[in-house]
């Protein structure tokens, strides 16, 4: 549904986007990963025609950003970073404003504005003025703007930041109930928030994509080795070196000596799990083990490793 | 043409919605109606013509603050991002809007038709033709500095800068034939066409003349052009 070749965008000398490019199919939830300033919400600002690309295209059907943009913003709905409202409206005066610029208008709207109403439970605020709602209302009312023409495709920025826990969960499950019958985008630098809600994840960093699959996927493809802690009592160092000779696939990481016993960290790859034949060696050679633990890597860990270096360099700054 | 109308309508919804429209009119009514009759009196004359100097003073510092925060409070509150974003063009945001502050400034002109029924009640040989074609002056004259005023508001996202850049231009258009002195006599044929006081002479003279017309269309039409490419550049930060 959406295809995105090579979009780049170059603030002056900064590259804010780097050449990516991905597809996403009809009724998918997908979330947009990356820390601040990875370039999430430049490429959405592309996708929603704020911001032209440098170069590369956004292709929706068969239409592009660059020559169909009224086109395709018809078919998007929107809800920018930060959810900017203007709070001197009523709440039904934005949504009729957000209708009428959609050709919506008369019974029409009245049906539209009862089905938005519905889905982000607007119903105690719609003669409110916005600006006295509480912030979770607004995040709904934004999203209720968002989709008062019924859009095929929802992109959100960043949708539930600075919630309370309780409105994150609603919004959430909003979201997910949208993601049925729509192409939901959405961005977060919330790994949690991201890995509860969506299907597939792309993590961006530095306006590359360095990551691209369910959670899942990711963890398996994650190119870190499995770590294992392994404590040997009655074991010789020499032994404990020639282990790697006799089990090729193990990496000794780490040895240390505590009093009687050693203390092992050893690495293998994601394709081999090693355990049973460390296990032989040391009976073999008489050790008693008394601990062996795998730490296996979550999403956290990959999303570290993979932004790790923006990250460092922030600090650096 | 409905996009226009539905961002005409959020301008003047939300113009109508805070005290600044009501200050406005009142305040422009009041200030008019001071200066027009104690001159009035003085020159003891049943003549409009004393208003048509008035107003335009008034204009100069008005216009830029009615239209000061027409774009600039879009992009102070980053509701840009969402009108920039639905299915419409950039003119007809500039259009919807320019069209709501010109329509403030007319609401304004109408109450100092208050002056024209008391003078058409008690005055003599009033020249019905140059009221006439005065207004149709001062609304073109409002129409150059709304214009102005925008295109001010759409430079910056601070509401004050924005009010100063409108004031700034709006000056020049006012004072340029003014200083027709201090410019070399070869361009002073040309500053003096420029300057929209020149214009303005004519019309409360009761002269409407095709050339001053076109001079207050096109000013308005560069202005609204500009503007309307500042918001697209947007694009290409």
């Amino acid at each position: 549904m959406i295809q995105i070749d090579n979009l780049s965008k170059n603030y002056g000398t900064v590259q804010a986007v780097d050449s990516i490019s991905f597809s996403l199919n009809d009724g998918e939830i997908v979330g947009f990963l990356g820390a601040n300033g990875a370039g999430k919400s430049t490429t959405l600002k592309m996708i929603t025609g704020y911001l032209s690309p440098t170069s590369g295209n956004v292709h929706i059907g068969n239409q592009n950003i660059i020559d169909d943009c009224i086109d395709i913003q018809k078919m998007i709905g929107y809800l920018p970073e930060l959810n900017p409202l203007y709070s001197e409206m009523k709440v039904h005066e934005y949504l009729h404003f957000h209708a009428s610029i959609r050709g919506i208008i008369g019974n029409e709207f009245t049906e539209s504005l009862k089905r938005v109403v519905n889905e982000c439970g607007l119903q105690g605020v719609v003669h409110r003025t916005i600006g006295n709602c509480s912030k979770g209302y607004k995040q709904r009312i934004g999203l209720a703007a968002a989709m008062i023409h019924d859009p095929k495709i929802l992109i959100l920025d960043e949708p539930v930041t600075g919630l309370d826990p309780n409105q994150i969960v609603e919004i959430r499950g909003l979201i997910k109930k949208l993601g049925k019958k729509k192409l939901v985008l959405m961005s977060s630098h919330i790994l949690q928030e991201i890995q509860a809600t969506v299907d597939r994840i792309i993590i961006i960093d530095n306006g590359k994509i360095v990551a691209d699959g369910t959670s899942e996927e990711l963890i398996s493809n994650a190119q870190g080795m499995t770590q294992l802690h392994l404590q040997v009592h009655e074991a010789d160092e020499n032994k404990i070196q020639d282990m790697k000779a006799i089990i090729p696939s193990i990496n000794l990481k780490n040895i240390s000596q505590e009093e009687d016993s050693f203390l092992l960290t050893i690495e293998y790859g994601n394709n081999s799990d090693p355990r049973k034949d460390i296990f032989k060696y040391a009976v073999d050679n008489s050790w008693t083990i008394t601990e062996m633990t795998v730490t296996e890597k979550n999403l956290e860990d990959i999303f570290r490793n993979l932004t790790s270096q923006s990250t460092e360099g922030v600090e650096d700054e | 043409m409905n996009n226009i109308m539905t961002i005409f309508r959020k301008e003047l919804h939300s113009f109508f919605t805070s005290p600044m429209a009501y200050i406005f009119l009142v305040v422009f009514a009041l200030i008019n109606g001071y200066f027009f009759n104690i001159q009035f009196f003085l020159i003891n004359e049943s003549d409009m013509r004393v208003l048509f100097g008035i107003v335009p003073l008034v204009y100069l510092f008005f216009i830029p603050a009615i239209s000061m925060g027409l774009i600039s409070r879009e992009k102070s509150l980053g509701t840009i991002e969402i009108i920039s974003t639905m299915p419409i063009l950039e003119r007809d945001i500039v259009i919807g809007k320019y069209l709501a502050g010109l329509t403030l400034i007319v609401l304004g002109l109408i109450t100092t038709l208050i002056h024209y029924l008391t003078l058409s009640s008690v005055g003599t040989s009033i020249d019905h033709g140059a009221v006439f074609t005065g207004y149709i002056g001062l609304i073109l004259l409002g129409g150059v500095y709304t214009a102005v005023s925008l295109f001010a508001s759409s430079l910056t996202d601070n509401q004050v800068v924005a009010f100063i850049i409108g004031i700034a231009i709006v000056l020049v258009f006012f004072m340029m034939d003014k200083l027709l002195f201090f410019v070399p006599s070869s361009l002073s044929g040309i500053v003096q066409f420029l300057s929209t006081d020149f214009h303005l002479s004519n019309m409360s003279r009761g002269v409407l003349d095709t050339r001053n017309l076109i001079y207050f269309g096109s000013v308005i039409g560069f202005f609204l052009s500009i503007t309307t490419r500042i918001l697209e550049s947007r694009k290409w930060n």
